[in-house]
């Protein structure tokens, strides 16, 4: 099925996010300082770190929803936050927060978030997403009867509604059963099963190996290890961000 | 790419889909504007002297007081469950999104009216609507409702949210009120158009002035 929006596009550089000297702060403390990250275009990428490293605060930038304070952040070649419409187009996003509306149905919010993104047949396009997230049974029901887990699963449908080349993912697991945490490696890939460039944050070690290419960990707002998941484990990933809760 | 009108309708649609499955903000508004006519009816001692200079008055309170309950609630299910975030990350103008909720508001505002305004008109003795107070009374609910959309924005950023809207819709609606106030009494005492016609124009100037501004820095008030 043709999703309108899908990006037509913006593969015509090598890297698909180019972060430089990213920098933000929220009053007197520095979420991201001076970052630098390149992703090319199908990686997959774990963004790790403790709590307040930076992590949501960059995938945030990178969705166009937070203004940086300085650096400079090109998203498949779409400078922010002068094209930031334009990288819309190719982003999808799961946040802390699922983005529904509790008196919507399933159906009716992937077709609404579709109507959004100038998909061409939102209802077929919903129809379609809502089994590969095992949500065909309840797609007519209103998403205030949904568990936690049940609205994580709608979110990670509504956030690939347009078959976005680029996926953000803050903490894709929360609240996911086994089965529904297996379901995101099915949307790492697009329609025409070419692989997303995808960027993840987690607390579960484990998995960030095991869904990505690459480990990055980010302490105090800067990248402090940067390594193929391949050439690591969990074990030495906690290790990494666990030096940083050091006093020293 | 969806269209700017198209974006607006699927907006719109998904505001009076929830509205009408919650019946929150409709419901409220209705029931108070009522309540302010009937409280007011019985609170003054309205004579056929007086009620033309009250009366007027009156009716805007119950409109902007209800108005205020439905701009209050317009943007908190979008900050409830986070999906205002979800609005600004994707691909569409953000006026569309000031746009479709000032129509809806209007909406509400206007339904609001059609049930209050007969019900005024009855407990004040007043003879019947004229196409004169409906232009007046649409007029002044256009410039509440964009001031106020815009502010129920900012509002909804804040702690205090029930509290601050009005602080901030009042000032700067005081024009559009003392406009609509003194229309609606010329209208009412069976004044000739002539005479309400520069409240008339200075209603149309606002509703321009301000439904523009507010289309053009909403997209500051949402930035992050």
């Amino acid at each position: 099925m043709a999703v309108a929006t899908q990006s037509a596009a913006p593969a015509t550089t090598r890297w698909a996010i180019q972060v430089e000297g990213l920098t933000h702060r929220y009053g007197a403390s520095r979420a991201l300082d001076g970052l630098d990250l390149a992703v090319p275009w199908d990686e997959r990428v774990a963004i790790l770190g403790p709590n307040g490293a930076g992590k949501t605060t960059l995938l945030r930038v990178l969705a166009t929803l937070v203004r940086p304070v300085a650096g400079r952040v090109i998203l498949g070649g779409l400078a922010l936050p002068g094209q930031a419409a334009a990288v819309r187009r190719h982003i999808g996003l799961v946040a802390h927060q699922t983005f529904l509306y509790d008196e919507l149905t399933a159906r009716e919010n992937l077709i609404f978030y579709g109507r959004l993104y100038g998909v061409e047949d939102p209802g077929r396009r919903a129809d379609r997403l809502l089994p590969r997230v095992g949500l065909a049974e309840r797609a007519n029901d209103r998403v205030r009867t949904f568990s936690r887990g049940l609205q994580q699963r709608l979110a990670l449908a509504r956030a690939i509604v347009h078959d976005p080349p680029i996926l953000l993912l803050d903490e894709p697991e929360t609240g996911l059963d086994v089965a529904g945490a297996d379901l995101l490696d099915g949307l790492m890939t697009d329609d025409q099963g070419q692989r997303r460039t995808v960027l993840l944050t987690t607390h579960r070690l484990d998995r960030a190996v095991e869904l990505a290419d690459r480990a990055v960990v980010l302490l105090r707002g800067r990248v402090a290890l940067d390594l193929p998941a391949a050439d690591t484990n969990a074990v030495a990933l906690a290790a990494a961000i666990r030096d940083e809760r050091r006093p020293w | 790419m969806t269209t700017f009108p198209g974006q607006v309708g699927a907006l719109l649609w998904k505001d009076l889909l929830v509205e009408l499955r919650t019946r929150e903000i409709l419901g409220g508004m209705v029931v108070f504007a009522l309540l302010v006519l009937v409280i007011f009816n019985f609170a003054f001692d309205l004579r056929v002297d007086n009620v033309g200079g009250v009366a007027p008055g009156v009716l805007w309170v119950a409109f902007t007081f209800a108005g205020i309950l439905g701009l209050g609630r317009s943007f908190i299910q979008e900050k409830d469950g986070g999906a205002l975030d979800g609005l600004l990350a994707a691909p569409i103008d953000r006026g569309a999104i000031y746009l479709a909720k000032l129509l809806g508001n209007l909406l509400f505002m206007t339904v609001v009216e059609a049930i209050a305004l007969p019900v005024f008109i009855s407990f004040f003795n007043f003879g019947r609507i004229t196409l004169e107070l409906a232009l007046i009374v649409f007029l002044g609910t256009v410039g509440f409702a964009a001031v106020g959309t815009l502010f129920s924005a900012m509002a909804a950023n804040t702690r205090a949210r029930e509290v601050m809207l009005p602080i901030m819709i009042f000032p700067i609606s005081v024009p559009v009120v003392i406009a609509s106030v003194e229309a609606t009494a010329l209208a009412l005492g069976g004044s000739p158009f002539a005479q309400s016609l520069g409240w008339i124009e200075l209603l149309v100037a606002f509703d321009l002035i301000f439904g523009i501004l507010c289309f053009v820095v909403f997209d500051f008030v949402v930035e992050e």
